[in-house]
């Protein structure tokens, strides 16, 4: 893994908040990526512009690896059990629970809702749990 | 228009800052989600850069009457704590553990060309869908 750089992951963060801040001010909506994904999957009329940020995110991301990055990437190993229990997951709880890191996190925080808070410390708690349980308590396993 | 203009230029900044922070690398990920290994702070970072900039311009923006190219905001409108909030985030947060990705880098993690974030983004719609059965189900 590259070392960790304070600074881009900063600025990332903050190209981040910039998103969501355009996406407020403008259109009046809230950039939780769950929610666009949902949304888009949706098929309303009224949904489509949810795939029009997916679309500038797949673009944004490419024009960052393939122009702008001093180094590609790490290809992480090919994992399909994990993507595919993780996905679920992923899916399943983010639609019960209206939101993600994003949503939650990104917008939810800024809002200062105490339903988001309450959402991000508890998504926070299970990802450091099942991280400590699958790679110490059943490492090996 | 304009307003379609602003939702790609979003999300080309989210992507765009996504890649940068290196949240579409799953190690990283799990190396901040991993407390009792070798500790990678990257996310700790990306997220107080992107909630130090809400933080601040959402509190301005939701003072207007309303914004620049809409009518009216579309909020949630829920404040409340409940059990389908907190099961959510339950589930959200093993999934995230398991897969290092949440719905974002996901996607985003598309243009890398590997087969992980497309396993993870087809589960991730069949989880959607079967949570929308489960309502369904619950509702009748």
């Amino acid at each position: 893994m590259a070392e960790f750089n304070g600074l881009t992951a900063l600025v990332g963060g903050l190209l981040i908040g910039t998103s969501a801040t355009l996406l407020l001010a403008f259109n009046g909506r809230i950039a939780g990526i769950s929610g666009m994904v949902n949304g888009a999957i949706s098929l309303a009329r009224s949904e489509r512009w949810r795939w029009l940020f997916l679309l500038g995110m797949v673009a944004g991301g490419t024009l960052y690896e393939y122009v702008l990055a001093s180094q590609p990437t790490p290809r992480s190993t090919f994992a399909p059990a994990a993507m595919l229990t993780g996905g679920l997951l992923v899916g399943f709880g983010t639609r019960m629970g209206n939101g993600c890191t994003s949503g939650h996190g990104v917008c939810g925080l800024g809002r200062l809702s105490a339903r988001s808070l309450a959402a991000v410390l508890t998504f926070l708690a299970t990802g450091f749990i099942t991280v400590f349980m699958s790679r110490h308590a059943f490492a090996g396993a | 228009m304009k307003q379609n203009l602003v939702v790609v230029l979003s999300g080309l900044l989210f992507g765009l800052g996504l890649g940068l922070s290196q949240m579409i690398d799953r190690d990283r990920v799990l190396g901040f989600l991993d407390l009792a290994g070798t500790w990678d702070p990257t996310l700790l970072f990306v997220l107080g850069g992107a909630v130090g900039v809400t933080l601040i311009s959402f509190r301005f923006i939701l003072r207007r009457p309303h914004p620049f190219l809409a009518e009216k905001f579309t909020l949630p409108t829920r404040n409340d704590i409940d059990l389908p909030l907190l099961l959510g985030a339950v589930l959200f947060g093993i999934g995230w553990g398991i897969s290092g990705y949440c719905p974002g880098p996901g996607i985003v993690s598309l243009m890398l060309g590997v087969w992980n974030p497309l396993l993870f983004l087809i589960a991730l719609f069949a989880g959607s869908f079967a949570y929308e059965a489960y309502a369904l189900n619950r509702r009748d």
